[in-house]
């Protein structure tokens, strides 16, 4: 029998703890074409800003040793464009929205959550704390904890009661769990994690740098060992707190890598870029990874590898 | 119709002067494609380090073994090399037919086919379909060398005309293109310029064109493709919709093929001043604000 998905994060029943990442399904219409956007768990629409924004000019990815470096700068079409297409055409496929937002301060993410909450149908919201802070001379808000409480709290008081709020955290902290912990006293009812890491590819041919806008973030499998590590030490501090695993997940198997190390929820990211149906494919593979270790709820598996190996032993038949 | 995401069988892998030619069974996506349309497919096996998709501009559709594709590729970089490299009964996980095709007139029109490089590829399956609607169609290839041309037996076969122009002089006249647009585009008489090409190549195709007010239909190969499924935003440009409002498009969902007036070819690269969401722009005061309301549809 395949085992049980459905994952329950406070109020919110989800078919599947399988996520798209941020900016990495589109508007969804893309993605639909080749899976069916209401049997994933939530789709995480790409950061939506308070004002259209157009991005980086092209050249905005390179290829990379099994993973992407990217620089869109974040084109958005508004949040009213948002509200106005993308988010009602998800809403009646049956998709779970998750709201990705981005600003430069923290009144413009306090702007945004007041926005999302007034229309219906958000699931909740991702507090992208990548953006660089207006106020910090441009450095990302996810690099402070003081500058990435503030921005949680403006988006926590500003959203509606019912809707929870997770902070997307960058692995380029140096204590990620600071930072973590920041952002749950400030009111975010979960994490994410993990963000980009920057990088930097030079074009042979031209000499220069490949990307338009110079450096990148290095997304896809390639980080996935950093992104379980943020994990797993952020479950250590906070056991309660729910947590997005997100970096490179392809198979069943790295979602369940993810589970392990305390992820209630995986997002699927860069991987969509290569295979634009794998999570129908991933959530297919955790099934039966999960049934071939004879477990029946995937909620069961959550934070497994924090068990002491003793009492991992005694629970035999744990692969 | 929707794009399908297959494993295909490979039939033929074959080199055609300079470049590589491959034909896959994929009977899904054959009996949707209409030229100009183009494969997504992905390289280096289902563990591969190579995430990117290769995106390729569909050469050709036979109804053999249910439905093949064929698609004409330079073997220059990993990927390509991996797929050149491929064996028939290899299975391929293809995503296709992507992409907005070449409009075709309704009534019979002096068609001229312009192809630079494996750019050629796509024009074929056009010309067939424009033979259908019996549009005389010319041809206009170019290429630094005369392995580099694609297509120039075909195209002396099945075109009313074809002129071959090669940098180093090796097959038909020494020059590019461009050089020899302007007589060409006279002798013909030509109504409509479809155009395959690099960049730098459409760019005065398309300034000459709005010289003699001819419409050009151009197939860009340019910002390369990463997914080409418009999940990824990789491959923007700047296109001017119908409202005159500039947006930043992507090439794989609003293109590939475009309406030469529409891309702001001098800007490619960039982010106009004025293109809706560019640093500094400032929403219009209007009734809802509409400038971000209309999506660019090219044609």
């Amino acid at each position: 029998m395949p085992a049980d998905l459905r994952t329950k994060i406070g109020h919110l029943d989800l078919p599947s703890p399988i996520l798209t990442a941020a900016g990495c399904a589109g508007t969804g219409r893309e993605l639909a074409q080749f899976t069916d956007v209401a049997r994933i768990g939530a789709v995480t629409t790409m950061s939506v800003t308070l004002e259209p924004r157009a991005g980086n000019p092209a050249p905005r990815l390179a290829e990379t040793p099994s993973g992407l470096l990217s620089a869109a700068g974040l084109q958005s079409p508004g949040v009213d464009g948002f509200l106005r297409r993308d988010l009602p055409w998800l809403l009646s496929r049956g998709a779970r929205a998750v709201v990705s937002v981005a600003g430069h301060t923290a009144r413009e993410y306090g702007e945004l959550a007041t926005r999302l909450s007034d229309a219906a149908g958000v699931t909740a919201i991702e507090v992208n704390l990548g953006c660089p802070d207006a106020a910090a001379s441009g450095r990302p808000f996810a690099l402070d904890p003081g500058a990435a409480g503030q921005v949680v709290a403006a988006v926590r008081g500003s959203a509606r009661y019912d809707i929870p709020v997770f902070a997307k955290l960058s692995p380029e902290a140096g204590d990620i769990v600071s930072i973590a912990q920041a952002c749950v006293t400030a009111g975010a009812d979960g994490l994410s994690m993990i963000n980009t890491l920057p990088g930097m590819v030079i074009d042979p041919v031209s000499l220069r740098p490949a990307l338009a806008g110079h450096a990148g973030g290095l997304s896809g499998p390639a980080i996935r060992p950093i992104a379980v590590r943020c994990v797993w030490q952020v479950r250590e501090a906070l056991p309660d707190v729910p947590i997005i695993g997100t970096g490179g997940v392809r198979t069943g198997r790295d979602a369940l890598e993810f589970l392990l190390a305390g992820a209630k929820l995986v997002a699927v990211g860069t991987v969509l870029f290569h295979d634009p149906s794998a999570c129908a494919r991933i959530q297919r593979e955790l099934e039966e990874e999960l049934a071939a270790r004879g477990v029946d709820r995937v909620t069961d598996i959550v934070g497994r590898a924090h068990q002491s190996a003793g009492y991992a032993a005694e629970r035999r038949g744990w692969v | 119709m929707a794009p399908v995401q297959v494993r295909g069988t490979v039939l033929t892998v074959r080199r055609v002067d300079a470049y590589v030619a491959m034909t896959v069974v994929a009977p899904a996506i054959a009996t949707r494609f209409r030229p100009g349309q183009f494969l997504a497919v992905a390289v280096g096996g289902p563990a591969s380090s190579m995430l990117a998709r290769r995106t390729f501009s569909v050469h050709d559709v036979r109804p053999d073994h249910g439905g093949t594709v064929e698609f004409v590729f330079p073997a220059r970089e990993p990927g390509a090399q991996w797929l050149a490299d491929c064996r028939a009964r290899d299975v391929l996980d293809v995503v296709g037919p992507l992409g907005r095709p070449f409009p075709v007139p309704r009534d019979p029109a002096s068609c001229l086919l312009l192809g630079v490089g494996p750019g050629a590829a796509p024009l074929f399956a056009l010309a067939s379909r424009l033979a259908e609607r019996n549009c005389p169609t010319d041809f206009l290839l170019g290429a630094e060398s005369a392995d580099r041309v694609f297509g120039a037996l075909t195209a002396r076969r099945t075109g009313r005309s074809a002129v071959i122009t090669t940098t180093d002089g090796s097959l038909g006249s020494r020059g590019s293109v461009t050089d020899l647009l302007p007589t060409v585009v006279a002798q013909a008489r030509t109504d409509v310029i479809y155009a395959s090409a690099p960049l730098s190549v459409l760019r005065p195709v398309c300034a000459l064109a709005a010289r003699y007010a001819i419409p050009v239909q151009a197939l860009v190969a340019e910002p390369p493709m990463t997914c080409g499924t418009g999940l990824c935003m990789g491959c923007v440009l700047p296109a001017v919709g119908k409202d005159g409002i500039t947006r930043m498009v992507r090439a794989c969902v609003d293109g590939p093929v475009f309406r030469g007036d529409q891309v702001r070819w001098d800007d490619v690269g960039t982010i106009p001043f004025d293109a809706l969401g560019a640093p500094g722009w400032k929403p219009r005061p209007g009734p809802g604000g509409a400038a971000s309301e209309e999506r660019t549809h090219a044609g």
